[in-house]
């Protein structure tokens, strides 16, 4: 008989009693009937549902990937927030004069201004006058006069987009010809605002990998589970000849949907509580403790970055739960065998 | 097709349950193998479907030497023999007609390719109005006929059936006889192990007979 015919057609034929083995059998013309009406399928998936047990499993990894999610939204947070904050910082600094008894401070303000507005790069100085530094400072005098307190002057120098001055020098320049006269320019409060986002990206992808090894686990616990429950379909499609890639493929695949549904209930409920929190920032935003609140810690909003960066955590979700899952099965089926 | 050669097997530290066996299984005959309970039958079953490997000797397998063999390797020499369990080996949670066409599942083979031969495998083996039908509300001799198909759908050139017989009446015993001697006429060698002895004097055939752990073979 060639393989792949109908296999037992010609066997059929040369036994003159195919009846004896069947308790009924269905005459060839009933069957062809049935056979248009109904055609039987291959439906039913090798690895029986019922016993994964999925929900435990999504409900993990749904928490998981919420807790990952929230962790990049953060973390993107932080760092637009840092990234704001420095690049406002790096447009702008700021010179500061002493009050020196002896010396006259307006002339001192004008000569540090004048020397400002030479440096190639400054696009704008403004010396805050007795009136503005009053008005800046008035909250916290609490009726006193600013003739009464030794409080420095303030020049604010705007440096042009793109343009980097030379600092170094304008700070010698004020040192030689206004002794009284010290430039800021907030690196130290970069340097710092630097270090806590490092800190916090350390952080957050010390906790995504905590969160990840925790899926792993939890995914190779479930796995070895299905697994042990499905022994026996696992013998059977041995001796029927299916190699161990066919055998992963398909427990694979039933993960990788688990993980898919997990990922997407876990990101779904991490992106609704941003737009949450995006949405209560923007309407507080009118209020003085909002516009404090988004000076402080920017906006809430974690942008289509972050949307994308935990859209793609859901994706990582599902990948690392079928890849583990495979490779579970993979080594499981080598002591099997 | 299939050659052992000294061949041993024992389980962990304890003593040798099979002792150099030696024998071949050529193309297209028909054996039986018998012996008493405990004597190994089972599990030289089990070497001969790669379930199980020998801790001495060399087993020939289709050409292949089994000991040099990879994993994926086995699965392809397996697709070439058909296995009847005592206990039927069908899945629970699959219909008839799947459990038949699982072979060709994994092979890889689209649907459209098998359906016809499962269909009319099925028919021929009295189940064609039971292809919906799950094994757990099968008799015995539906679940009988069931893996015998699912053994033979992919043409095998050599079927291993162990106790075949084990759990139906005598009459139906010689219905599945005349059965696996039709297959052996087309071409696909048999090996029946069994301890009937009415079933191995209905046909005239070779036997392999197994005591104390060695095999004597009467041809």
């Amino acid at each position: 008989m060639p393989a792949g015919s109908c296999c037992m057609k010609a066997t059929c034929m040369s036994m003159t009693e195919p009846e004896e083995l069947a308790d009924e059998v269905v005459p060839a013309e009933q069957a062809a009937i049935e056979l248009d009406s109904s055609l039987p399928r291959f439906a039913t998936p090798i690895v029986p549902r019922a016993t994964i047990a999925g929900r435990a499993l999504i409900a993990i990894i749904a928490i998981m990937t919420f807790l990952a999610s929230v962790t990049i939204g953060s973390v993107v947070s932080v760092e637009t927030a840092a990234s704001g904050w420095q690049s406002n910082l790096a447009r702008e600094v700021t010179i500061q004069v002493r009050p020196v008894a002896g010396r006259d401070i307006e002339a001192d303000i004008g000569k540090a201004a004048a020397i400002a507005r030479s440096v190639r790069g400054v696009a704008a100085v403004r010396p805050y006058s007795r009136q503005d530094s009053m008005e800046l400072l008035q909250p916290w005098l609490d009726g006193m006069t600013i003739d009464e307190l030794p409080i420095p002057r303030i020049i604010a120098v705007e440096i042009a987009s793109g343009q980097s001055p030379d600092f170094a020098a304008l700070r010698k320049s004020l040192m030689e010809q206004v002794p009284p006269a010290s430039l800021d320019d907030h690196r130290g409060f970069i340097d710092h605002m630097h270090t806590m986002t490092r800190a916090v990206l350390a952080a957050g992808v010390g906790v995504l990998a905590l969160v990840t090894l925790a899926t792993v686990l939890s995914v190779a616990f479930a796995t070895r589970g299905v697994i042990a429950t499905n022994r026996q379909v696992i013998e059977v499609l041995h001796y029927v000849g299916a190699k161990n890639a066919f055998i992963a493929g398909h427990f694979q695949r039933h993960f990788l949907l688990l993980g898919l549904q997990g990922g997407a209930i876990g990101g779904g409920l991490a992106l609704a509580l941003f737009a949450l929190a995006g949405l209560l920032s923007g309407s507080l935003l009118s209020a003085p403790e909002g516009a404090q609140l988004s000076a402080l810690f920017g906006s809430f909003s974690i942008g289509t970055g972050g949307y994308a960066a935990v859209l793609a955590q859901v994706l990582l979700m599902a990948v690392v739960t079928a890849m583990t899952s495979r490779y579970t099965v993979y080594r499981m089926l080598e002591t099997v065998q | 097709m299939v050659r052992f050669e000294n061949v041993g097997l024992r389980y962990g530290l304890g003593p040798e349950v099979l002792r150099d066996l030696t024998f071949r299984i050529d193309p297209h005959s028909f054996q039986f193998l018998t012996g008493p309970s405990g004597a190994g039958k089972t599990s030289l079953m089990r070497m001969l479907f790669l379930s199980l490997r020998p801790t001495r000797g060399l087993i020939t397998l289709f050409g292949h030497d089994v000991a040099t063999l990879g994993k994926d390797a086995f699965a392809s020499l397996r697709r070439r023999i058909g296995v009847v369990f005592q206990d039927f080996r069908l899945l629970d949670h699959m219909t008839t007609y799947e459990n038949v066409a699982l072979p060709f599942r994994v092979m890889g083979r689209s649907e459209d390719s098998f359906r016809d031969q499962v269909i009319e495998l099925l028919d021929w083996v009295g189940l064609g109005e039971r292809m919906s039908a799950y094994p757990p509300i099968l008799s015995g001799g539906e679940k009988q006929r069931a893996a015998i198909a699912r053994a033979v759908i992919a043409r095998p050139q050599l079927l291993l059936a162990d106790e075949p017989t084990g759990n139906v009446d005598p009459t139906h015993a010689q219905r599945l006889l005349r059965l696996f001697v039709e297959l052996n006429k087309s071409g696909t060698a048999v090996l029946i192990a069994t301890h009937d002895i009415a079933l191995m004097d209905q046909y005239d055939a070779r036997r392999l007979v197994l005591h104390e752990g060695h095999l004597h073979v009467y041809d």
